[in-house]
């Protein structure tokens, strides 16, 4: 379908985004990378009157390092995030994650400002964002807010953006030594929405897995850290009887919706089977990560 | 600098196949619409129009990006290449031959936007396996060819361009 009607005004600076946001109005929309806006144009589910065209802003593009973190700026694309050499060497889920989001055509245009606003809860950096406690930097015409990203999702597409703020960057913590992070998740056809997926981290000596952070996603209205399930194995080895347990764990930390998927047992059963396989692949020794 | 010009058409100017087009086009209009309505480029396809089938695949700025999933307005300045200039160039001519000769086009309303994305796979990786070549063009629908003989035609133009046989 065709998008309805709107006025399209283009930004060159944070301070325009906020003159022309404050004279379109409380209706009007950002768009970044456009990849999910267009298409909620498309099925008219959003009539926002005005799109307010913030992709050539030049303070939310670029990627640096700063202390201990790698700062993202919100307008970098998936496929320019995949492919920066500092995420890939103090960052490298988000590099993992990467081909997961989408197709190659989306990458190119999607920012990962633009889906860490939307929140879908089947999106992937959302995901990496809680399990790497990353934060959010928001900017308004206040000034700047941090948000650590486990505070930042709130609900079914919902984020702690206040009105007229948007993300300027976000930071991610450089991994430390021994830690280890993966992704796995289960789609119908690569690069659709996922049914269920997970990002799991964990600091890993000797396969024993210390400190596991597992964060969830498309079970839930939002990313889903899984507590218990992270309790379960933390300090213990991935064998059979310890994955069991943290699976036995996970029935606790999940509430899944039925989706157009299938039913919240079929998304249990589909978050169990990958909390095994993400285990397994953090507790596997390096040199055969690497292969 | 920002143009606001509610309900009356934004004005750009940009570069498709190599010649400079201007036009004022409604805020609206996406790529694939201003191609084929404006510029009566028919070779790239609406399909879905959110982004699900593939069919507008078109480059920007030397990237694949969804044609349906990027404003006209929002691209002034930028330089645009279809099926019709990449056609016309002879840079995917081997790969053609490829689908021709494997019968990787039946009724090849995909066929189009399916070379520009195996086109981008080969310029970035050279040698790609077949599973690569599926998950490159994961994003192409396909719906009477199965997709195997659109694998064998990608795979076929790496092994010629990498001077084996066909």
């Amino acid at each position: 379908m065709k998008a309805p009607p709107f006025a399209y005004v283009r930004a060159a600076t944070l301070a325009d985004v906020f003159r022309l946001w404050a004279e379109a109005g409380p209706d009007a929309k950002l768009m970044a990378g456009g990849q999910t806006l267009l298409a909620s144009l498309a099925f008219r589910l959003s009539d926002p009157g005005t799109v307010i065209d913030i992709s050539r802003v030049a303070e939310l593009f670029g990627t640096a390092q700063a202390g201990g973190a790698v700062r993202v700026g919100a307008l970098t694309t998936h496929a320019e995030l995949g492919a920066h050499e500092l995420v890939r060497r103090h960052v490298p889920l988000l590099a993992e994650a990467v081909p997961l989001i989408a197709h190659p055509a989306i990458r190119n245009r999607g920012t990962i400002g633009g889906s860490l606003a939307f929140a879908d809860p089947a999106a992937e950096l959302p995901a990496c964002c809680v399990a790497l406690e990353a934060t959010i930097v928001a900017r308004s015409l206040g000034g700047e807010r941090r948000i650590a990203a486990a505070q930042f999702f709130t609900g079914l597409y919902a984020t702690a953006l206040a009105e007229r703020e948007l993300i300027a960057r976000i930071e991610f913590p450089v991994a430390k030594a021994g830690e280890r992070a993966t992704i796995l998740e289960l789609a119908r056809r690569s690069g659709d929405y996922a049914m269920a997926g997970i990002v799991a981290r964990a600091q890993v000596s000797g396969g024993v897995l210390a400190d596991p952070r597992l964060v969830f996603f498309g079970v839930g209205d939002g990313p889903v850290l899984a507590g218990s399930a992270a309790a379960a194995i933390s300090g213990k080895p991935a064998t059979a009887q310890a994955i069991a347990a943290a699976q036995a764990a996970l029935e606790a930390d999940l509430d899944p919706p039925e989706d157009q998927h299938g039913s919240p047992q079929m998304k249990r059963q589909l978050a169990r089977v990958l909390l095994a396989r993400a285990l397994h692949r953090l507790a596997r020794p390096q040199e055969a990560r690497a292969a | 600098m920002s143009t606001h010009i509610a309900g009356m058409g934004v004005d750009v100017s940009l570069t498709v196949n190599g010649e400079r087009v201007t036009r004022r086009v409604e805020a609206r209009r996406h790529l694939i619409d201003f191609l084929r309505l404006d510029l009566g480029l028919m070779g790239l396809h609406t399909g879905c129009e959110h982004g699900v089938c593939g069919a507008c695949t078109v480059r920007v700025d030397g990237r694949i990006v969804r044609g349906c999933l990027v404003l006209a307005a929002a691209l002034d300045g930028a330089t645009v290449e279809t099926i019709e200039g990449v056609s016309d160039s002879g840079e995917i001519r081997d790969l053609q031959e490829a689908f021709i000769a494997r019968n990787a086009c039946q009724c090849g309303f995909c066929t189009p936007a399916m070379l520009i994305a195996a086109a981008d796979l080969l310029a970035a990786k050279p040698q790609p396996t077949r599973a690569e070549i599926r998950e490159h063009l994961a994003g192409n629908y396909c719906r009477c060819t199965g997709y195997h003989a659109i694998v064998d035609a990608v795979e076929a133009t790496a092994r010629r361009r990498n001077g084996g046989a066909p």
